[in-house]
């Protein structure tokens, strides 16, 4: 069966690209993700954020009571070698890259646009095929209106494409009043491809402590319907590629990503809880099905369930509600 | 300077550990202050895989004493190796023994030592020689070094001679003056070293080594028929030393151009008056010659010893103008009950024996006298100097005399001029006041880095801190000048100060210092235009007088902008640069900015760019301040302490904390190092920016932080409401709850705020949550500033009222324990310590029936460092009676301690029944047989002791006199010895083996940080696998030992390993079950540090995570439960919930590794996983845990 598949001018054997997350952040996972039949790989994120957290963090402790009593001026060795940056990223990037022969996409969280674009340099010097820009800004401020949003995510791009020739996808979340305008700005500002959707730690309360606390609840399958919803929308109004992000669980929700328009889906949560090899019955499944259904290729069904190819197109503009009324 | 050497601004420690390590293959290390520094760096070098000069990395072995790096000294140069140490003070005398065997083997090895008194009336880790001359007998050749470029120097110099002599030599420099100073200086390449280095040698060294290829015996004992001659056979190799130490002397010369003698005479050839003197004093002291010849028209010279031993009388007296009419030999030590000190001796012997043999050049026998200075870094002055020479002028000048010190007990001390001066104008005298948190201290060695070795300028920097760990208060003495600068003491005269600090004008005139004309920068909060006004009147006063240029930064504020805390250093820095006109601004700036990614580089970019940032906008915000022509303020500084102090704090204590305890004189000091309790109770501190304010509607009273408060600055009190007459305004009081309290009373939760450091443990803590608003709790930070006046009367009210009855108090419970008075407050500590809370909780419950044995380290120092000390006796002037011996002893000494007390407990019981016709039988028998197991039962006791006392007052008896001397030894007393791991698991493990299976009834409490924390996070046997400490730089790779296991294997021994921020209530049953067990009891406790790298804020209910993680599991092992036909051991904490990952990753310890070796790091950190795994199915199994689960 012919599962290739083009993705930001990247040749993949087939749509199945694990996503960033634990999975890829060992060299020895990734090696067992390759042989399980994924067609590329996309790293964990770099969050510059965390690094600029990290230096600072660690420099207040390697500081704190220093040079303030005579029998202890410090408390730690002297480090000769530099090692808050992102060093150990691009190592492994480097290890990655020599032990996988599968095409490596990098991921970064910037929050500088010196940010964005050193590191990804540095991502693509340190051997990645491709970057993929994970922006996230949550505006709270009562300022910040949604087209200085937009602003934002437009100029990281633009600067970071004009950096570099890899090519780079722009993963986003789904809270844009207007994302299909969105994405075709992102499309026109040079984006090879847009991820569907982000996937956001979410605030928790407990209520024994009173505390706020963040979480990260593993994606259902339902999860993938906003996704398939917009790659549908999308799929022929922007050029980049589109990928499918969260709650791709089966080879049935790989099927309907890419009939919605998807040219390849990125899987995460049930790739940890199932483990690596999980991918292969994934790829087998969708193997047999498309042969059981008769089908050449994965591109001669890449996009038949997109909305402007669907016989009802005003079912991706629907409501729920709406959809379950007419149902009814 | 040559040119063409690598010049290098360094501090002496630096400067013989370069060459030491270069010329070692072996070197073993331990840590102790002011040595401590070498052996970190030939580690962190050795981690690094830095060569030596023949191209392979010396192997570096941390020992678990100076004794023990001594043996592994001496086996290794037995074996061939070239080996070395360094060490001070203790540590040298742990080593005697070796060096006599090390020496007496003819064996060459140099030890490099960073000399430091040795305890006496007390410790200190100040610099004198005391220690050095405590190893004269050993045979070891003394080579003693005065600057940094001689420590540098002749530690090369000192390898080089002991290669050919044979003997092995201390190679020593002043600890603190000479260890501690900054100063440029020219480093010596690895070619020099090479040339000063003769293989040959060395190989001759190799030649001599144990080989089972070549066998021989070495270390033979011997009989009264060879002993003494064999002893004799060295004398030709010390009657060659002093000629091959000159030749190295000169071949080093031919090499570097730097010329150096075993005396080096410095002076007119026709001096008539000399001082001899070695070491960092020898500069000072040349200093004032070349002034006094050159202005005063005086014939004075120096000679400094640089060899002391061997004694070379040939060099000694040809190096002496023939024209010397009076010499003065100065001594930095002390030998009570001489005749004179070993220096003095010395000379004295030599120019004797000269004078009687005739090779000494004078025509008359010169009047020689000697003198002590500089005792434990006592200030050595030119002032002092020229006292010296003064007294030589006299026909019969004072002999044995002191100089520096005002001793009006015996008359010993020469009077000086404070005014007199030696300084040229032409030096830079910058003059820095800080805080040991705002870096003063960092940004000053940039800057002397900056301008050592980017200028033409010779430059020096020393740096003087205080004894307290939290808020201390650090002054940095700055010297820059054209010319090379051998003033080694401290700037009295500046032309540039520094405060960076506003409320440092509170407590001290720093203008005091201030020569005419110069700049005073203030760090201050006030507007520019309200500065002038802000300072006190005496401030106003010198700078109108002497014409001060005054000018002032918010240095806060722009740290606050540039996210930076309360690092002001590289602001205060930039300022310094400005406006002291040393370099032009620019260039300033951008040299400031090189060093900054020089020394902020490797911590990432983010801290690099604030610091940027922070320069750049520092300019804009500095002002010069406009001086009014008159004084204007009315400011006073308030007196040290109050009036209602007793005496010796007013007289002695207060002078101390004022900064004027040089001028205390021998007469107000104890002569036998006894202190009273309760002192730190006056130094009112005030270092809290913000403290915890009490809300009374929030608070469910549980007491948890009064018992985690590590500086017993929150306490609670239950009263009666009679007590709130007279009360503050302010004061605040609320209905106590809880059963068991009488109806009606009262609870009262007070802050001491001016002794509060803020660290914040309290609030963090709290358990108790502002329903309306959560992120408060009962205790929330507020500014101290506003509220420091009424809180501080409200502690004073507060302090008044009556604590609750020991005796009915149910002290296993948390809430009620914490009623009980702690008698240990304020200490010196770290803001947040986590070791301090369990001694004050000991203080609480045992404290007035205790006597502890403290070892050396952090608990001795914010235990027991002067000037004020946190012991405290209660109302009844009952409190714990505190006392250190050594580092290594302390469990010895806590049982002498406890048989004295068992003795005299035996005795007194004797003689109440020899006297029971006296006393009553009644009450004979009731004394007898006492049970004396809770506090109603102490209380009775004692009430019948004093019973005794009154009965047996009016007796002639000498039985009665003799139980009157030993009746109150018939109270229970609570033996405890005190101290962290480097001692109970390192140095003083042996003792406390022997002492834990003596079966005596002592309790041990192991304040277990898993470093060596006072002497700045060495590793110990009880650092755990994975984490970073000095000695173990690239992450410990062996496991933590456990102690607590080991000590359990004698089945008599009470153990409880507790972390009181993870579980009060276990920690609080460890702490009773301890005391009233009647062996011995071991409890160790999770301690928190500063060196772990964690938040001292969250240091407490991070411990949570040591023991949910498994690697701290807590738990009891109680024998009397044997006695039960219990199980002993009980597991007081759950399995691990979380990986150590978790617990481990939040510790910067930890954490660095995964970003300097991340491989080694993970593999680190899986193994740690191991042990904390296999250590926790060890215990289940102890506990009869898996025995219960398969029975189930």
């Amino acid at each position: 069966m012919d599962l290739k598949t083009s993705y930001m001018g990247l040749n993949l054997s087939n749509p199945l690209v694990p996503g960033a997350s634990p999975l890829t952040a060992d060299v020895e996972s990734c090696k067992q993700l390759e042989d399980a039949g994924a067609a590329a790989l996309v790293l964990p994120s770099l969050f510059q954020e965390q690094i600029m957290h990290e230096s600072e963090e660690l420099s207040r402790r390697m500081l704190e009571g220093t040079e303030s009593f005579p029998e202890a001026l410090t408390y730690f060795p002297n480090f000769e070698e530099g090692f808050i940056g992102p060093e150990s990223y691009l190592e492994h990037i480097r290890k990655v890259k020599e032990a996988v022969d599968i095409p490596v996409i990098a991921s970064l969280n910037g929050i500088t646009t010196g940010g964005w674009v050193d590191y990804s340099q540095l991502m693509v010097q340190a051997g990645a095929d491709a970057i993929e820009l994970n922006i996230y800004f949550l505006a709270t401020g009562t300022e910040m209106t949604s087209g200085a949003i937009e602003t934002i995510y437009s100029s990281i791009l633009q600067e970071t494409k004009l950096a570099m020739k890899k090519p780079i996808a722009v993963k986003i979340g789904p809270y844009f009043s207007a994302l299909a305008n969105m994405a075709k700005r992102l499309d026109d500002d040079g984006a090879d491809a847009i991820v569907l959707f982000n996937r956001f730690y979410q605030p928790d309360i407990d209520l024994e402590t009173l505390e706020v606390k963040p979480d990260l609840v593993m994606s259902t399958q339902y999860a993938n319907r906003t996704s398939l919803r917009w790659i549908a929308i999308l799929r022929g109004q922007i050029g980049a590629s589109l990928a499918a992000s969260q709650g791709i669980h089966t080879h049935e929700d790989v099927l309907k990503m890419i009939m919605a328009g998807a040219d390849i889906t990125q899987m995460t949560g049930s790739l940890l809880t199932n483990g690596n090899s999980y991918l292969s019955t994934v790829l087998e499944n969708l193997t047999r099905w498309m042969e059981e259904k008769e089908y050449e290729s994965l591109e001669q069904m890449k996009g038949c369930l997109c909305m402007k190819s669907v016989a009802d197109p005003a079912a991706f503009e629907r409501a729920n509600y709406m959809k379950t009324l007419y149902s009814w | 300077m040559s040119s063409a050497s690598n010049v290098v601004t360094i501090e002496g420690n630096e400067a013989a550990a370069r060459v030491a390590y270069k010329v070692s293959e072996v070197i073993a290390i331990y840590p102790i202050t002011p040595s401590s520094g070498m052996g970190e760096m030939a580690d962190e070098w050795a981690a690094n895989d830095l060569p030596n000069i023949w191209g392979t990395v010396p192997l570096v072995a941390e020992m678990q004493s100076e004794g023990g790096a001594a043996g592994a000294v001496h086996g290794s140069l037995q074996t061939g190796a070239l080996t070395t140490t360094f060490t001070a003070s203790q540590g040298l005398l742990l080593m005697l023994p070796n060096m006599f065997k090390i020496a007496g083997e003819l064996t060459s090895a140099v030890f490099h030592v960073s000399a430091r008194s040795v305890s006496a009336q007390a410790l200190s880790i100040f610099g004198d020689h005391s220690d050095v001359m405590a190893a004269r007998s050993t045979g070891w050749g003394l080579l003693a070094s005065a600057s940094i470029q001689e420590i540098h120097d002749l530690a090369l110099i000192a390898t080089a001679a002991t290669l050919e002599a044979r003997i092995p030599f201390i190679h020593f420099f002043d600890g603190f003056r000479s260890s501690h100073e900054v100063m440029k200086i020219n480093e010596i390449d690895d070619e020099t070293i090479r040339g000063m280095i003769d293989n040959e040698m060395v190989r001759a060294h190799k030649a001599r080594a144990l080989s089972p290829d070549n066998p021989v015996m070495r270390g033979t004992a011997q009989n009264p028929d060879v002993f003494f001659q064999a002893r004799e056979t060295v004398n030709p190799y010390y009657a060659a030393c002093p000629g091959i130490v000159q030749n190295a002397m000169d071949r080093f010369s031919e090499l570097t151009g730097r010329s150096y003698h075993l005396f080096d005479y410095v002076g007119p050839e026709d001096a008539d008056r000399v001082i001899v003197i070695m070491a960092s004093g020898a500069e000072t002291v040349e200093e004032t010659v070349h002034y006094l010849n050159e202005t005063a028209d005086e014939k004075v010279g120096v000679l400094k010893v640089r060899l002391f031993r061997p004694f070379s009388m040939e060099h000694f007296t040809a190096a002496l103008p023939s024209t010397v009419k009076k010499i003065s030999v100065l001594d930095r030590t002390k030998e009570p009950g001489s005749l004179g000190e070993p220096l003095y001796q010395d000379i004295v012997t030599a120019i004797v024996q000269g004078f009687s043999t005739g090779i000494v050049p004078f025509s008359e026998m010169p009047v020689i006298t000697g003198g002590r200075y500089g005792l434990s870094s006592k200030e050595f002055t030119p002032a002092m100097v020229k006292s010296i020479f003064d007294e030589m002028t006299n026909d019969t000048p004072k002999n044995n005399f002191t100089v520096g010190i005002h001793d009006d007990l015996s008359g010993s001390s020469l009077e000086w001029d404070h005014s007199f001066s030696t300084e040229p104008d032409d030096v830079f005298r910058g003059l820095f006041y800080g805080l040991g948190a705002d870096g003063t201290v960092g940004a000053n060695k940039n800057s002397i880095k900056i301008i050592g070795e980017e200028t033409d300028n010779f430059a020096q920097g020393y740096f003087v801190y205080d004894s307290k760990k939290a808020g201390s208060t650090t002054v940095s003495h700055l010297r820059f000048g054209k010319n090379p600068i051998h003033s080694t003491y401290l700037i009295d005269k500046a032309n540039f100060i520094a405060i960076h600090q506003e409320q440092f004008f509170e407590k001290f005139e720093p203008l005091a210092k201030a020569v005419p004309g110069a700049i005073l920068l203030i760090n201050t909060t006030k507007p520019i235009d309200q500065v002038w006004d802000s300072l006190p009147r005496t401030t106003q006063e010198q700078v109108i007088e002497k014409g001060i240029d005054v000018w002032a930064i918010d240095a806060y504020e722009v740290a606050k902008a540039n996210k930076m805390g309360a690092r002001i250093n590289t602001i205060m820095q930039t300022c310094f640069f400005a406006i002291s006109g040393i370099l032009p601004r620019e260039e300033a700036i951008q040299k400031i900015k090189n060093t900054i990614k020089k020394t902020y580089g490797l911590k990432g970019e983010a801290v690099v760019e604030q610091n940027y940032a922070a320069v750049d906008n520092t300019l804009v915000n500095l002002h010069q301040v406009e001086v009014g022509d008159t004084v204007t303020s009315t400011l006073e500084r308030k007196p040290i302490v109050p009036d209602h102090a007793p005496e010796f704090v007013k007289n002695v204590t207060a002078e101390i904390i004022a900064g004027r305890g040089d001028d205390l004189p021998t007469s107000l000091l104890p002569a036998d190092g006894t202190y009273p309790l309760s002192t730190t109770r006056w130094e009112k501190r005030n270092i809290a920016m913000e403290v915890p304010v009490w809300d009374t509607e929030v608070c469910i009273q549980c007491n948890k932080c009064v018992m985690l408060c590590p500086h017993a600055t929150i306490r609670a009190k239950v009263y009666d409401p009679k007590h709130l007459e007279g009360a503050p305004e302010t004061f605040k009081s609320t209905p106590v709850t809880g059963r068991g309290f009488p109806e009606g009373w009262l609870y009262t939760l007070q802050v001491a705020v001016e002794d509060c450091t803020g660290c914040g443990v309290c609030v963090d803590i709290c358990p108790a949550k502002n329903k309306a608003e959560p992120k408060l709790k009962a205790v929330n930070m507020e500014p101290q500033q506003p509220i420091r006046e009424a809180e501080a009367a409200n502690w004073e009210h507060f302090l008044g009222i009556d604590d609750y009855d020991r005796t009915a108090l149910k002290t296993h419970l948390v809430k009620e324990s914490q009623l009980l008075e702690p008698l240990f407050e304020f200490s010196g500590a770290c803001a947040g310590c986590g070791e301090t809370p369990y001694v004050k909780l000991l203080t609480q419950l045992f404290g007035d029936r205790t006597i502890i044995a403290n070892a050396t380290g952090c608990s001795s120092i914010w235990g027991g460092n002067l000037p004020t000390t946190p012991y405290a006796a209660n109302k009844q002037g009952r409190g714990p009676a505190w006392s250190n011996s050594l580092f290594e002893d302390n469990a010895e000494f806590g049982f002498g301690m406890r048989l004295a007390n068992d003795k005299q407990n035996e005795y007194a019981k004797e003689l109440v029944s020899r006297l029971e016709a006296e006393i009553g039988q009644e009450l004979a028998d009731e004394i007898l047989n006492a049970d004396q197991s809770d506090e109603t039962g102490i209380d009775a006791q004692r009430k019948r002791i004093a019973k005794v006392k009154e009965i047996l007052a009016g007796s002639a008896s000498s039985t009665a006199t003799q139980l009157l001397t030993v009746a109150d030894y018939l109270v229970k007393r609570s033996i405890w010895i005190v101290g962290g791991d480097g001692w109970a698991y390192d140095i003083g493990y042996g003792g406390l083996d022997h002492v834990l299976a003596s079966g005596r009834n002592v309790n041990v409490l192991v304040l277990d940080t898993e470093v060596y924390s006072n002497t700045g996070g060495q590793a110990s046997k009880a650092t755990p696998r994975g984490a970073v400490a000095k000695f173990a730089a690239a992450g410990k790779p062996l496991p933590k030992k456990d102690l607590g296991m080991i000590s359990m294997t004698y089945g008599n021994i009470y153990v409880a390993q507790v972390a009181m921020g993870a579980n009060d209530t276990q920690c609080l049953k460890a702490f009773l079950e301890a005391d009233a067990y009647p062996g011995p009891a071991l409890i160790i406790a999770y301690s928190h540090c500063i060196a772990h790298g964690v938040d001292m804020t969250t240091g407490m209910t991070h411990q949570k995570a040591a023991v949910n993680s498994g690697h701290w599991p807590l738990y009891r092992y109680d024998p009397i439960l044997r006695e039960q036909d219990k199980n002993p051991f009980q597991l007081d904490s759950k399995a691990p919930s979380i990986p150590f990952e978790e617990y481990a990753y939040k510790e910067t310890r930890f954490k660095v590794l995964t970003k300097t070796k991340p491989e080694r790091a993970k593999m680190l950190l899986k193994e740690a996983q191991e042990d904390v795994d296999r250590k926790w199915e060890s215990y289940e199994k102890l506990a009869g845990v898996v025995a219960k689960k398969e029975e189930d």
